[in-house]
């Protein structure tokens, strides 16, 4: 049992706690507005452009930048780097809440919900589809997250718990959970290798109806990099805010180390990029210098300056530029799923699509109850500030850390 | 010069039967409008009424079921029909004469000999060309033979009925007669003397529509000039449109509610009968305008019947009754599916709202990562400090 | 072999590789051919006069409601495309002098995207070629939309309990021994049913009888793989023109099928490296548990 994870502590209803609520509410009144009216009214959704940004952004972005929990985990329980171990518990829980609501943006987003309960049973499965792939692999996911996470609840449960059936359930869980800690674990890396490969094989099957640049049998390779990425950057981003704003010792010089590995899966992601389309003669689309090549070339840069940036020692070890970079590599990978998804998606002539107001609004609030489970559940549950005391590690760069106040 | 009261004006011969000039003239803006001419015609009318004489007609019948005839006395407005035998001086009519025999070729002699140059030949009838005519003669002569003697001497020809203009029914496969039409023989190497450029209208129809013919006349006999006419010679004016582009059915056409048979509910509702077999597409005439017996819907699709097409000689008595055609002239209106519809757009509203969003959000990055940058700084100071 | 930390990473780069260099023959998915009873329907757009009598009677065998929200000039029930309450549609090509319908509906194709990426098949391809559409098993997910390359099934945005809505050939007529309704009410045969392989040939016999009446082209014939709604188009417009894309022959499912097979095949590779993990991480929480002892 690790007692250096501890609830933060502090005043639930903070004016972030609020705001988000508000805007959440907000989205809530939508979305039974949706349920009566159809998607019609309440989205910008059309015959072509039949999916989203509640598709596009709720799960393929978000699910992505929920991969925190999956990039952490390769770290720790493949590469061995036992040192960021302290950061899986926050990650897993962004990655929680980040899956679950993406299961929620399903939902709502799918026109015959009802039938649902059907997707899981294996006799109406058609194995060709990757959307189920996708599908029972998220389900699955959320599962494992949510029991991966279990040992902050019941840690706290143990000790604290507002019922005693809860105290009692905990107790015997507990060790039940060790035992399939393995297995869980391999799951946990397993599954978002997979759907997160095969969410851009969705896109596949657009074939022409996806623009040249950003169609290629590559997409799968291409979305697994950038969710990696992504995840990395999430965490970073995620970590400075968090021992910002709950007043926990910075960790930049543990975290610099993570961005030479983000630098190489950068680097992985830009060479099968841009030889992907040489390979395939695409490269004179990039100069065309319409609408489309100005967002690859957005896209490129976000995703090229932070790379090159994070070669240089300084600016690793710079939090504000760490920090920045993070974003900049959040929000490329972000790009790179409009654009394959939505941007670079045109069917037909004549067509467009662009999210309406009240679209915005539900994803906005959903992001914004994802913020309020965050902040209750990392105030109330030992999630953070698991900096060991123990002798440092060496890591990468030979530094040690200094065990910080506690 | 002949003297005013020897002359045999219309007017005259009306009032002597007690119509009143008044009268006279009212009828004359009626029959105007019915054809198309223009209200100043009207005082032309009644000047030709009183000043001119009436134009001589000689009316030849031929290979004919006088069916050309009857349309025209079948007008249901006598007024009309009385307007039109009385405008004219109808000198040879073998239907209507009460003379017969060597009177009635008597008459038609005298007739061509007074009016010489100036009378109006028309022509009922196809003219049979093999065996050297011999399947129509009339007191002896042949068709060909009549005409080569009525014809030279003629102002005007008009060929009534689709007889006359092209040969008709009588000419439908395998034309055992050799019937033809009036402009075709006399175009022929052999009659192109006779024609010396004289006009030859077609009026063509099975029957023509009687207001065709009124129009022309009424138009000869008070202007002295015949009306616009297309390649074929028929007069424009009741022959440019096809009877599909003033269908009063079309809007059924367009909208794809159709006939199936004949007797079922579609046929009670009097939607389009394309699908019987209608010829409208195909055939340039006036009658889904101009309806036959001054009766609204005496036409045959009006009552219920395709049209089959008895203007055209490459349509009536060839295609089959109930075959569909392709439509000439296809103009679709605009109401029909582009190639591609348009589908959703940008909303500005939306725009702006999501650049908001977004420049909120990278703003307070921004400002996050400058104060943390600040932070490292001044933690790094204090850590040198402690190191002293 | 033992699994080690470096295996576990070969393996993950070499299931990469696989998918970059493309798939060995082996793995190669055969190209799908019509069903033997495959049935089909021939539109000749140079004998479509556009008197739109087959949309009226798809309305009528399907039970569709009129097209609400009259979005040409507020015209009654005149769609300007497939959609929700439409099946079949006549559209206009117009460029100058030139002008062309264009009947459009489900293409049926020979290898459908839409049966390819429906999660629980609602969308199947029965023995005739068919590609039937079975509400009780959708869930409104629109994959089918995003895939179809003629952008085909169309949904009912504006109520609480959606369907996607496309042309099934008319299956329940065809049971009764009866054609598909558009094919019925068409007065000039622009649109005529058959078996596929005689519509095939009908449709070369025209091209070959009148080549100066038509485009030099079956459309259908391999395009996409083949459908079995044949088009002609008349000469001097080409079939993009007529909103058919040029799409070439491959089938669309083809190279998503094949990428993803390469590497579910069997399920084998997934197994293969959640094994190889589990051993990893166990031998790596052995390694950390050993060293902490060692501390202590």
């Amino acid at each position: 049992m690790n007692s250096h994870f501890r609830p933060v502590g502090g005043p639930i209803l903070t004016g972030t706690f609020l705001v988000s609520a508000a805007v959440f509410l907000v989205s809530v009144l939508i979305l039974i507005w949706r349920f009566i009216a159809g998607l019609g009214p309440t989205t910008a959704m059309n015959d072509l452009y039949p999916w989203g940004i509640w598709i596009t952004y709720d799960v393929v972005v978000g699910t992505a930048l929920a991969c925190g929990g999956y990039a952490v985990a390769l770290l720790c329980y493949v590469l061995n780097k036992g040192k960021y171990h302290h950061l899986i518990r926050p990650a897993i829980l962004t990655s929680a809440l980040g899956y679950s609501l993406a299961g929620v943006s399903v939902i709502i987003d799918l026109g015959r919900y009802w039938n649902v309960w059907k997707v899981p049973l294996l006799w109406n499965w058609n194995r060709n589809s990757i959307l189920l792939e996708v599908a029972i692999c998220i389900m699955t996911y959320v599962v494992v997250l949510w029991i991966e996470l279990a040992p902050a609840f019941i840690e706290k449960w143990e000790e604290d718990a507002p019922w005693q059936w809860l105290r009692k359930l905990s107790l015997k869980i507990h060790p039940w959970l060790n035992k399939i800690l393995i297995p869980l674990l391999a799951l946990g890396i397993l599954l978002p290798t997979m759907h997160q490969s095969s969410l851009g094989s969705m896109m596949l099957i657009a074939m022409h109806k996806l623009h040249k640049l950003w169609h290629t049998p590559m997409l799968p390779l291409l979305f697994l990099l950038s969710c990696i990425v992504m995840g990395y950057a999430a965490v970073v981003f995620e970590t400075a805010l968090a021992d910002k704003v709950f007043k926990l010792p910075r960790e930049t010089k543990l975290l610099a180390p993570l961005s030479i590995a983000m630098v190489v899966v950068l680097f992985a992601f830009l060479v099968v990029r841009m030889g992907d389309l040489a390979l395939r003669g695409r490269l004179g689309l990039i100069f065309r210098f319409d609408f489309y090549s100005f967002m690859f070339l957005l896209e490129i840069a976000l995703f090229v300056i932070p790379a090159v940036l994070l070669m240089f020692r300084r600016f690793r070890y710079n939090p504000g530029v760490e920090f920045m970079c993070a974003m900049m590599m959040m929000t490329a990978g972000l790009l790179y799923r409009f654009d394959a998804f939505l941007v670079g998606f045109k069917p037909a002539p004549n067509s467009a699509y662009f999210p309406s107001i009240p679209e915005m609004f539900v994803t906005l609030g959903l992001v914004g109850f994802e913020v309020m489970a965050y902040l209750f559940i990392v105030k109330l549950f030992p999630i953070l500030g698991g900096a060991t005391h123990a002798a440092p590690r060496t890591g990468l760069g030979g530094v040690s850390v200094p065990a910080s106040g506690g | 010069m002949e003297k005013e009261e020897e002359r045999d004006t219309l007017l005259r011969r009306l009032e002597s039967r007690g119509v009143t000039r008044r009268d006279f003239l009212r009828v004359c803006s009626i029959a105007a409008a019915a054809v198309g001419l223009p209200p100043w015609t009207v005082a032309k009318m009644a000047e030709a009424a009183t000043l001119k004489s009436r134009p001589s007609v000689i009316w030849l019948h031929f290979q004919e079921c006088t069916g050309c005839t009857e349309t025209l006395l079948r007008t249901s407005h006598p007024a009309l029909s009385e307007l039109l035998l009385n405008l004219i001086s109808l000198d040879y009519h073998e239907t209507l004469f009460a003379a017969a025999g060597a009177n009635a070729e008597d008459a038609l002699r005298q007739a061509m000999r007074k009016n010489s140059g100036k009378y109006v030949l028309v022509v009922e009838g196809s003219i049979p060309t093999k065996d050297n005519g011999a399947f129509c003669k009339v007191g002896g002569k042949t068709a060909m033979e009549i005409i080569r003697e009525v014809a030279p001497e003629a102002g005007a020809i008009i060929a009534i009925g689709s007889c006359a203009s092209w040969g008709g029914v009588a000419s439908a496969d395998p034309n055992p007669t050799g019937a033809t039409g009036v402009p075709q023989l006399l175009r022929t190497a052999d009659y192109a003397p006779i024609l010396k450029g004289k006009p030859i209208v077609s009026l063509p129809g099975c029957p023509p529509n009687p207001y065709n013919l009124l129009g022309t006349v009424l138009q000869y006999a008070t202007l002295g000039t015949l009306p616009a006419l297309d390649a074929l010679g028929r007069p424009m004016f009741a022959y440019a449109r096809t009877i599909h582009e003033d269908c009063p059915r079309r809007p059924h056409f367009d909208a794809g509610r159709f006939v199936e048979k004949f007797g079922d509910p579609n046929h009670r509702m009097g939607y389009c009968l394309y699908k019987t077999g209608c010829k409208g597409p195909k055939t340039l005439a006036s009658c889904s305008q101009q309806h036959f017996a001054e009766v609204v819907g005496a036409w045959p699709v009006g009552i219920g019947h395709p049209c089959i097409g008895c203007t055209e000689q490459s349509v009536a008595f060839r295609l089959p009754l109930h075959a569909t055609v392709e439509i000439d002239r296809p103009t679709p209106p605009d109401t029909f599916a582009p190639i591609h519809a348009d589908r959703g757009w940008v909303s500005p509203a939306a725009t702006g709202v999501a650049g908001l969003v977004a420049g909120a959000l990278a703003g307070a990055g921004l400002v996050a990562a400058r104060k943390l940058g600040k932070d490292a700084a001044k933690g790094e100071g204090e850590e040198k400090e402690e190191g002293k | 072999m033992s699994v080690t930390r470096r295996s576990v990473l070969k393996g993950m780069a070499a299931a990469a590789a696989t998918s970059v260099t493309g798939v060995p023959k082996a793995l190669a998915r055969e190209r799908k051919k019509p069903p033997a009873g495959a049935v089909g329907m021939l539109y000749d757009a140079t004998r479509c006069i556009g008197c739109k009598a087959c949309m009226v009677k798809c309305k009528e065998a399907n039970n569709l409601p009129p097209d609400p929200g009259g979005k040409m000039g507020a015209i009654y029930d005149a769609p300007d495309d497939l959609t929700g309450y439409t099946k079949n549609v006549i559209k206009l090509y117009r460029e100058g002098d030139k002008i062309s319908y264009m009947k459009a509906q489900c293409m049926h194709c020979v290898d459908p995207a839409c049966v390819s990426v429906c999660m629980i098949g609602a969308f199947k391809k029965d023995k005739q070629g068919i590609v039937s559409y079975d509400p009780g098993m959708c869930v409104g997910c629109r994959y089918c939309m995003m895939a179809c390359p003629f952008n085909v099934p169309k949904y009912q945005w504006d109520v609480a309990f959606p369907k996607i809505v496309k042309c099934e050939m008319c299956r329940e007529r065809l049971a009764e021994g009866k054609l598909p309704a558009c094919v019925e009410a068409c007065p000039r045969e622009a649109v005529i049913f058959g078996k596929l392989e005689n519509l095939k040939a009908d449709a070369r016999k025209r091209l070959a009888a009148e080549p100066g009446r038509y485009f030099p082209k079956v459309y259908g014939e391999t395009d996409g793989g083949g459908t079995q709604v044949l088009y002609l188009s008349a000469a001097g417009i080409p079939f993009e023109k007529l909103g058919l894309p040029d799409i070439g022959d491959q089938p669309l499912p083809e190279l998503s099928e094949t990428l993803q097979h390469a590497v579910y095949q069997g399920f084998v590779a997934p197994v293969v490296l959640y094994g190889a993990l589990g051993l990893v991480i166990y031998r790596n929480r052995k390694r950390q548990s050993s060293e902490e002892e060692g501390d202590k």
